[in-house]
């Protein structure tokens, strides 16, 4: 198990733990990612610091330092 | 419900962001529509009409749109406000709820949660023409089953499908039953129940119109948005108490409120996907994904993002320059008209003066206003508007502000009133106010004149320091100068008076889609009447009242008569025609001069000048900080009035103004103006809110008066300071 944080570009990964500022967590879980989710890195832009996901279809981005608190299991 | 009054129906059309819910709204009413503001908050509602067979006529409201009707702030809790019919907020008869056909798992978690406060429904089913691209493909029918209520296919951006949802909106208006959803989510854990039924005691009473299943949905929504740090002031405490109570006694008993409703509601949507949703082909990178490549490098990324902003800059600038000048030599035009057509009095002064160049100074502003908002529509339309964000978050958090807040920022360089407005684009209202604070600090083009006339008064082109004249050189400072202080006093106010939570951020990046020609005119118009009707009234009556004081009370009679009888001998000599002319105009300045010593203004000017004496300004200087507050190129205009040099902007009054300045010598001898002077007057123009206009946006942006007029305060009272420190520090180094 590792961060979110820590996967390279074009990773897929399975969600486990949520983490984070409660509203910051009900917001990404309202939008679908919720542990048992399964997740794709799509972009790393670490000059910006953030981190671009796809989920259930949707591209949604984090900051590198937020995404620090979701844990995955990196999938093959 | 709230047919049973005598009111035409209401229907709320909501939908999470870029679903195409305005271009629906935009097909269903046509040009019958108008934008207010929610109540106590600066949210754009729209309010439209249509014409329903069987119906009449029937009232459609935007909704905003909304990933979910949880909130923490004033601006998320309009969704459950404007779906339930919390007061304030009228109860609809029927919600429209627009779903994206290609992000559906998360569309349809909105949907569920509106369908638990059982309002009639009807999903309008949208952008299935793109389904095939993403391999998709839904079954409306078996998705109307399932949930209950009707679906519609529909393309709103090629407006298929919108007979179909006109009539599947009249039969549910006709009978709600048909659009009363059918199964849904209801929570079993009993644990959770006692929760929800401990919190239903408590919602106030004007929140039930609507028997138990409505109750039970406000009481989930409460569950799931109440916490100590939201902002909903709404809440009644008791309710808030309860939730607290309950939230402290799951988190005790090693439970999860949020996680459980929201992985049921998911889990409910995902067990029918099956039934409905048809996946063709898969693993295909989307073509905005492959679009994103280019504009979301590292580095082609942010060249790309410059070169975008170099043509909003350019059109901001420069390519508004002809537009204006047709709007100015229009006005002028007719200030000739009615000067020629109207006997010499007040009334043709107050016309020409006062009404005709007020209209004109507010008309002045229109070409940019649109213009911004035209770009600022095609970049929100087309998905770019998220990539902006994406690429300045990390510059833009070390300043305390929004990665949107770029755009605003820009903006402000040609000017602080269109960059005001488009701080809507940001969600937040910490966020906006931030930006709208510093906004004014960016050196807009109305400076541009005043720095122009102050520099080439006071620091000759002959004071050439090699390779950099220092005209230019002095206005490139000024233009850094301001800039600086904007993100210095963001960093500033962002850590201090308007400090916020450290928001995550979470950004979804919307598929690239060709902007709507349509919807983004009909925006630019919008914002261009809103600008007339409310900044535009401030800006009038600030002219009208500047007028006032610059004309009144006239020269006494006897002065009058004076400079009667002085043009009369001058007529009286026979001179040839032009001698004659120029001298009658010299005379005419020198009245004017005269006529603005002794005006209210020339009085406040006086009164002033202990307080800029200080700054090393005059009363005259006075005199056109207080003509500045119109519009600060208005200074030019009255400098040439109190120099007598008349009040046109053509090179040849300029520079005699610029002479008269140079040469003028205060009652001891010394000059009026210095570099010194300069300078500090420089700073105090970089920095100082005259700009009554901005004043006027900023209080409609934030509804309050509070901000416009910290705004005014703290501006004003930083630019005493510098050009304090300028002028005395200057003084105290030996410099004049």
């Amino acid at each position: 198990m590792t961060s979110l944080r820590n996967l390279d570009p074009g990773t897929r990964a399975r969600l486990v733990q949520v983490g984070g500022e409660r509203g910051f967590r009900r917001r990404l879980m309202e939008l679908g990612l919720l542990p048992g989710t399964d997740v794709r890195v799509v972009r790393r832009v670490d000059v910006g610091g953030l981190l671009e996901l796809e989920v259930r279809g949707c591209h949604v981005s984090l900051r590198q330092s937020e995404a620090q608190e979701l844990l995955v299991e990196p999938l093959p | 419900m709230g047919s049973a009054l005598a009111t035409t129906p209401l229907v709320a059309l909501a939908g999470n962001p870029n679903t195409g819910k305005t271009t629906l709204f935009n097909r269903l009413t046509g040009s019958d529509q108008r934008v207010g503001n929610y109540p106590g908050v600066t949210v754009d509602r729209h309010q439209g009409h249509l014409e329903l067979d069987g119906q009449g006529s029937v009232r459609l409201m935007d909704v905003p749109g909304s990933y979910s009707l949880s909130a923490r702030s004033p601006e998320e809790h309009l969704a459950i406000q404007a779906i339930c019919g919390l007061p304030p907020l009228e109860p609809p008869d029927l919600v429209v709820v627009v779903v994206d056909a290609t992000q559906l798992t998360r569309n349809l978690y909105l949907v569920l949660q509106i369908l638990e406060t059982r309002t009639p429904v009807v999903i309008a089913l949208n952008m299935v023409d793109m389904l095939a691209d993403a391999g998709e493909e839904i079954d409306a029918r078996a998705l109307s089953e399932q949930l209950g209520v009707p679906v519609v296919r529909l393309s709103a951006r090629k407006g298929e499908g919108i007979g179909e949802l006109r009539k599947a909106m009249g039969e549910v208006l006709s009978h709600p039953r048909r659009g009363t959803p059918g199964p849904r989510w209801m929570p079993e854990d009993p644990i959770l129940v006692s929760d929800l039924e401990a919190i239903e005691e408590e919602l106030p009473d004007d929140w039930n119109t609507g028997g138990e299943d409505r109750r039970r949905a406000l009481a989930l929504w409460a569950l799931l948005s109440i916490d100590p740090g939201d902002e909903l002031h709404e809440v009644p405490q008791g309710l808030r108490d309860v939730v607290g109570r309950r939230r402290r006694l799951a988190k005790a008993a090693g439970r999860d409120p949020d996680l459980e409703v929201i992985r049921a509601r998911y889990a409910w949507i995902e067990e029918r996907l099956v039934a409905f949703k048809h996946t063709t082909r898969t693993g295909r990178a989307s073509r905005s994904e492959r679009v994103d490549s280019v504009l979301l490098h590292p580095v082609f990324g942010f060249l790309c993002f410059l070169l975008i902003m170099g043509v909003l800059f350019q059109t901001l600038f420069t390519w508004s320059t002809p537009l204006i000048d047709v709007v100015d030599s229009g006005i002028t035009a007719l200030g000739r008209l009615v000067r020629g057509a109207l006997p010499e009095g007040i009334l043709r002064d107050f016309l020409t003066q006062g009404l005709i160049s007020g209209v004109g100074s507010v008309l002045v502003f229109l070409p940019q206003i649109l213009l911004l908002f035209l770009i600022l529509g095609v970049m929100e339309d087309s998905g770019y508007m998220s990539r902006v964000a994406f690429l300045m978050d990390r510059v833009m958090k070390l300043l305390g502000l929004h990665g949107r807040a770029f755009v605003p920022m820009l903006s402000g360089l040609a000017c602080a009133i269109p960059a005001v407005m488009a701080t809507r684009t940001m969600e937040s209202r910490r966020d906006r106010l931030l930006t709208m604070m510093v906004v004014p600090l960016m050196t807009c083009s109305a400076r541009l004149p005043v720095y122009t006339l102050i520099i080439g008064a006071l620091f000759p082109v002959a004071a050439n320091a090699g390779l950099i004249d220092v005209q230019g050189g002095l206005l490139v400072g000024m233009y850094l100068f301001g800039t600086l202080v904007a993100l210095i006093s963001a960093a500033v106010l962002s850590r201090t008076l308007i400090k916020g939570p450290r928001i995550p951020l979470i950004l979804e990046l919307p598929p690239y889609r060709m902007p709507q020609l349509g919807t983004v005119l009909r925006m630019m118009w919008q914002k261009g009447k809103v600008f007339m009707s409310e900044a535009g009234t401030v800006i009038l009556a600030c002219t009208v009242v500047l007028w006032v004081l610059l004309d009144f009370p006239h020269l006494d009679a006897e002065t009058q008569a004076s400079y009667a009888a002085r043009a009369t001998v001058i007529e009286a000599r026979a001179l040839d025609p032009q001698q004659e002319r120029s001298l009658l105009a010299e005379l005419r300045n020198e009245r004017w001069a005269d006529q603005r010593r002794s005006s209210w203004a020339g009085q406040i000017g006086h009164a002033m000048e202990p307080a800029i004496a200080p700054l090393g300004f005059d009363w005259k200087i006075g005199v056109g900080l207080l003509g500045s507050f119109a519009a600060r190129e208005v200074f030019v205009a009255t400098m040439g009035v109190v120099y007598g040099t008349g009040a046109d902007d053509d090179e040849q009054s300029i520079s005699s103004l610029r002479a008269k300045m140079t040469s003028d010598l205060r009652e001891d001898g010394r000059h009026v103006y210095t570099p010194l002077v300069g300078l500090s007057l420089l700073v105090f123009f970089a920095l100082a809110c005259q700009c009554l206009s901005t004043v006027a946006v900023v209080k409609r942006e934030t509804a309050s008066w509070r901000w416009p007029i910290f705004l005014l305060v703290y501006m004003n009272i930083l630019a005493w300071i510098a050009s304090f420190m300028v002028y005395q520090g200057g003084k105290l180094l030996g410099f004049e």
